[in-house]
């Protein structure tokens, strides 16, 4: 009688582990990914937020951060098409912020030494906005903009 | 399992040039449904692209980056061949990589 209780506990105790186990392996990749995204800096509402979160002072101004192929009027706010080339030395990471989306951070791009500082993608913009193109470059960041007009909102539902 | 990117990557003098076009909903969790519940948001969240095994450009996204993503970036160095892979994680943990040959 005794010895059996004992055995019911053991495997009991057992399958316990092995699910804390599997809870633990199955956290754990989700846990490393969500550290990899920069929660906070796309949760920030303006750009001093912006900058607080990824950890850098205030931009300054920069004619060597150039707009390609980017279009002054989208019909279309839900495909906006924006490039952003920055001709500075050392240039780390591209990032893109869209001043009157419901979050400005659109996307950030870190760019390894060999990789051209010129990177192309398509955003979604609420409502006609200012874009900016931050970019750090040997530790400093850099900002241009644009505004790009917009006919057709992308958020709406 | 989501859809296959399109990968497209062209040697160009010294620069190896990337275009990639990703299949993903990225829902904002901005809009509502027909109900007014609001439709959570789906998107990917980091993006990275490798060439033999170094990582060339690496990538955070939130929602605001199109539905289809679009990317297009250029490097140094990559030979005819050579394979390029791309790999984005989402939200809810699902992750894709696709790979093309250099031409």
């Amino acid at each position: 009688m005794d010895s059996r209780r004992r055995d019911v506990l053991r495997t009991g105790s057992g399958a316990t582990l092995l699910a804390l186990l599997a809870a633990a392996g199955w956290l754990k990749p989700s846990d490393a990914e969500a550290q990899a995204w920069n929660k906070a800096a796309f949760e920030t509402k303006t750009m001093d937020e912006t900058m607080k979160a990824l950890g850098g002072g205030a931009p300054a101004q920069s004619k060597d951060i150039a707009f390609v192929s980017t279009p002054d009027i989208a019909e279309n706010g839900a495909v906006v098409p924006i490039g952003v080339a920055s001709a500075l030395p050392k240039t780390e990471s591209i990032a893109i912020l869209v001043e009157k989306n419901p979050n400005m951070l659109a996307a950030l791009f870190e760019i390894p030494p060999g990789t051209d500082a010129a990177i192309s993608t398509r955003v979604k913009m609420g409502q006609t906005s200012n874009v900016y193109a931050l970019v750090k470059a040997d530790g400093k960041y850099y900002v241009a903009s644009k505004e790009i007009k917009v006919t057709l909102g992308g958020c709406g539902g | 399992m989501a859809d296959p990117m399109k990968i497209r990557a062209t040697l160009a003098g010294d620069s190896t040039e990337v275009k990639v076009l990703m299949n993903h909903e990225m829902e904002t969790g901005q809009r509502k449904d027909a109900q007014g519940k609001t439709i959570p948001a789906w998107h990917i969240q980091t993006v990275t692209a490798t060439y033999n095994g170094k990582t060339v450009l690496s990538a955070q996204w939130g929602p605001a980056v199109s539905k289809n993503p679009f990317l297009a970036f250029k490097f140094k160095g990559g030979a005819k061949g050579d394979k390029v892979q791309v790999t984005w994680v989402d939200n809810k943990g699902d992750k894709r990589t696709d790979e093309a040959t250099i031409g």
